[in-house]
């Protein structure tokens, strides 16, 4: 872990580095789709919250496109031999935009009083913790009760955003009216937010760092439908469309314009998995030989290509590439229909239909749907396509009535984080379209899951995750389809615009715009 | 002259029938014509038209054959259009024939009833039916069986009141025959014709509701049909405006198809009308 801690500073010394060429002030309009519900990252913490208030609030780290963590809030930390506590040495002289000072009991505020509170995935991380010190201003003590590997994942801005203590001790959180007018301590400050149209963030001229940010102000433009988006990108009343913000079939056409670029990092913290919930409980996705027929009758390469214009990655199984850990000494599921033939004739499948329910977020994974259908029906498998808008998706996967149903989760960095919680048993929980909602139960894996996040050391982490792969790849309870990559474009000339896992989220901090 | 004579003579109806005929055609033996499922991808994504000879039309977004996909989308079309008609008549029918027949309560209440749904704008009615039933073959074409019927009933209600004071109802009931008889008898087939042509234009009308619904992507997901196909190409409009150009036309030719031959029928079945509309 020390070793990690050194080469990782190095880069992000390297990173922080400024270099003569960059140059001060300009405006970049980025597109928000959709409008986001709130910028109180402590309280909100979906996607175009996080895109917005990622400028405005700061965690103690930041992490690169390698998942290592590099300073923030927090210049240096260090991580005791048995993996039980972690100490952080806060930047000095770092002020609040109101310009209070940022001390180490708003850290203490922030993670045992206020995100516990309000932020239920941050919850189940914090529930390893014993306690927040702070032994002086400066310096902020974490003992965990027992050592929790990913715990070093969890100090992203959107996962531990800083609270300051002076405005929410003692208020009622969720109805505080600084919600509307965000206090962080980030390089851009909050200025105004016309509801329907853009959010407006200016430098912080106090910035602890010297010399950044170099923008004078950003822009988060709303705009409501897909094709408008890509016409004020043309146009360049826009200079950035983050990932995901318009169809997929435009993306290539956009990126082939004359001063555009486009780049597919920036997503390595979330690594976006897709697949099928497979429903272990009934039906024939209940019995493995017809799940693993269902893996060998899909042309997951083809799919990628065509469906998603050839963006992302097939993966090998329930860990990201891109998420620590990942491990690909797995059974591989190539395209092989005459393999899942064999396999279905094994099990005796007579033919019973199966539905199929695609995720209610457009064009894309409708078609999708529909291409797994036609590959399904080749083998002699059965598919109608239900249909649900988002509301009724919901309903249906977590009250488990499908039998195959699309989704794509964030992974977090870590298996601990945002893997296991799709796998273990006591996770098998109705009403939740984000647990167990294949209801996949295995002891045995359930007793190496929690074994591997709870080992302080690294590699035996690496190694507990890398045998867990291999055996819950064989069970196939659900069908990995994609690790999904949203391409970010932007201007050429909008230099070190994605730098980090996170990528536009806390992008403008390091961006500039060349001449 | 006889209702086929004046009939044939009436070029645009004729045209509007071969139309049909065609369309029909090519759904009925879309099986013979094409060797693939309409859901099959064949070939890479995004062929132009007239690139290749054994896809004319070119490809989908996933590589499918889009002359496959209009031919079997007819099918779709022409059925939802004819059941939806025939059940909204089997609604629209005998309700305006007892409100227009039997008068006084019946009426009262049959009419009240109608224009209660007549308040809500089609559409957006269809919409929410299919919602709320789950976008199926059978949920849409009820649905919009559902929002056509009151102009039938109260078309058939004004014929049917003008018909039972002619004087031959009068003499039927004093032979004796029973009312039911008498309206089922006597006052219903002189009604006829106008429901006919009412029909035909129903049937155009069918087809482009369940062309929206499919456009707003509440169509029936495993029915190839021509609102799908363009609600589908709508995103690559720009780069491929060959997936929602082809459907277009066919939804206009059907649609015109379907209008000229209920000119025709109106004309041949209303000769007084027609001559009058000659003379001026």
């Amino acid at each position: 872990m020390k070793h990690l801690k050194a080469t990782t500073f190095l880069i992000a010394a390297a990173l922080a580095a400024p270099l003569a060429a960059q140059q001060e002030g300009g405006r970049l309009d980025i597109v928000v789709q959709p409008e986001p519900p709130g910028l109180m990252l402590g309280l909100v913490q979906n996607g175009p919250t996080q895109l917005v208030a990622g400028d405005i609030y700061e965690g103690l780290l930041r992490y690169d496109t390698e998942l290592q963590p590099m300073p923030g809030l927090a210049e240096s930390w260090e991580i005791s031999d048995d993996g039980l506590t972690y100490t952080f040495k806060l930047h000095e002289g770092v002020k609040w935009h109101d310009g209070e000072d940022f001390t180490a009991d708003d850290v203490v505020f922030s993670a045992s009083t206020f995100l516990p509170e309000t932020h239920a995935r941050l919850r189940a991380s914090l529930a390893y913790v014993d306690s927040v010190t702070a032994p002086d201003p400066l310096t902020v003590v974490f003992k965990l009760k027992e050592p929790f590997g990913p715990f070093i994942s969890v100090f992203e801005a959107a996962t531990m955003p800083m609270i300051p203590q002076h405005i929410y001790e003692g208020t009622d959180f969720a109805t505080n009216e600084a919600n509307n007018t965000p206090i962080g301590t980030g390089p851009f400050q909050f200025e105004e937010w016309v509801k329907g149209s853009y959010i407006h963030l200016v430098k912080n001229e106090d910035y602890y760092i010297d010399g950044l940010p170099y923008l004078d102000e950003v822009y988060y433009r709303v705009i409501p439908d897909a094709a408008s988006r890509a016409v004020a990108f043309e146009t360049g009343e826009v200079d950035v469309l983050p990932g995901g913000s318009v169809e997929n079939w435009d993306i290539k056409r956009l990126s082939e314009m004359e001063g555009v670029c486009s780049t597919t990092e920036g997503w390595e913290f979330f690594a976006p998995l897709a697949w099928m919930w497979l429903n272990n409980r009934e039906g024939p996705t209940s019995d493995v030989r017809f799940r693993q027929a269902v893996m060998y009758a899909m042309d997951r390469e083809f799919m990628r290509d065509v469906v998603w214009n050839g963006f992302g990655k097939v993966p090998t199984g329930p860990v990201s590439s891109k998420t620590n850990f990942y491990s690909d000494e797995v059974t591989i599921y190539d395209y092989d229909p005459e393999k899942a033939e064999a396999l279905l004739e094994e099990m005796g499948y007579d033919g019973e239909p199966v539905r199929i329910l695609p995720l209610p977020y457009g064009e894309t994974w409708q078609r999708w749907a529909e291409a797994v259908r036609q590959n399904l029906s080749e083998v002699g498998i059965e598919v109608e396509i239900d249909s649900a808008d988002v509301a009724g998706w919901n309903e249906k996967t977590s009250q488990w009535d499908y039998d195959m149903a699309f989704t794509y989760l964030y992974q977090y960095g870590d298996p601990a984080l945002g893997v296991s919680r799709n796998y273990t048993a006591d996770r098998i929980e109705k009403g939740s379209p984000w647990n167990n909602v294949e209801g996949y139960e295995n002891p045995e894996l359930d007793e190496k899951w929690f074994a591997a996040a709870t080992m302080a050391d690294t590699e035996a982490r690496e190694q507990a995750y890398a045998e867990i792969q291999k055996e819950i790849v064989d069970d196939v309870p659900v069908a990995w389809m994609l690790e999904l990559e949203f391409p970010t474009l932007y201007r050429c000339n909008v230099k070190d615009l994605v730098t980090t896992g996170i990528g536009v989220n806390d992008g403008p901090r390091n961006a500039w715009i060349e001449e | 002259m006889s209702f086929w004579t004046r009939f044939r003579t009436n070029i645009g109806a004729m045209v509007g029938v071969v139309l049909l005929i065609a369309v029909i055609a090519i759904a009925v033996f879309a099986p013979l014509i094409f060797a693939n499922d309409p859901w099959q991808m064949v070939q890479r994504p995004f062929l132009p038209p007239f690139s290749r000879e054994d896809l004319l039309l070119g490809t989908d977004t996933l590589g499918r054959d889009v002359a496959a996909q209009l031919a079997y989308g007819a099918r779709v079309s022409l059925l939802v259009g004819l059941v939806s008609t025939l059940v909204a008549l089997l609604i629209g029918v005998p309700l305006g024939a007892l409100a227009g027949f039997y008068g006084g309560l019946v009426d009262e209440g049959a009419m009240r009833f109608t224009e209660f749904f007549q308040t809500i704008p089609n559409f957006a009615l269809a919409i929410v039916l299919v919602a709320i039933f789950e976008p199926t073959l059978s949920s849409i074409t009820l649905a919009i069986a559902i929002v056509s019927w009151p102009p039938v009933a109260r078309l058939v209600r004004a014929e049917v009141m003008s018909v039972r004071k002619r004087e031959f109802v009068d003499a039927a009931m004093l032979a004796g025959l029973t009312k039911r008889r008498i309206l089922v008898r006597q006052v219903l087939p002189n009604t006829l014709s106008p429901i006919i042509v009412m029909a035909s234009l129903m049937v155009a009308t069918a087809i482009l509701l369940e062309s929206s619904l499919s456009f707003l992507g509440l169509g029936d997901p495993n029915a190839m049909s021509w609102g799908y196909m363009i609600g589908a190409a709508r995103t690559v409009i720009r780069s491929a405006w060959w997936l929602s150009f082809f459907p277009g036309v066919a939804i206009i030719i059907t649609v015109l198809a379907l209008n000229l031959i209920g000119e025709g029928l109106n004309d041949a079945l209303n000769p007084h009308l027609s001559r009058r509309k000659g003379r001026a």
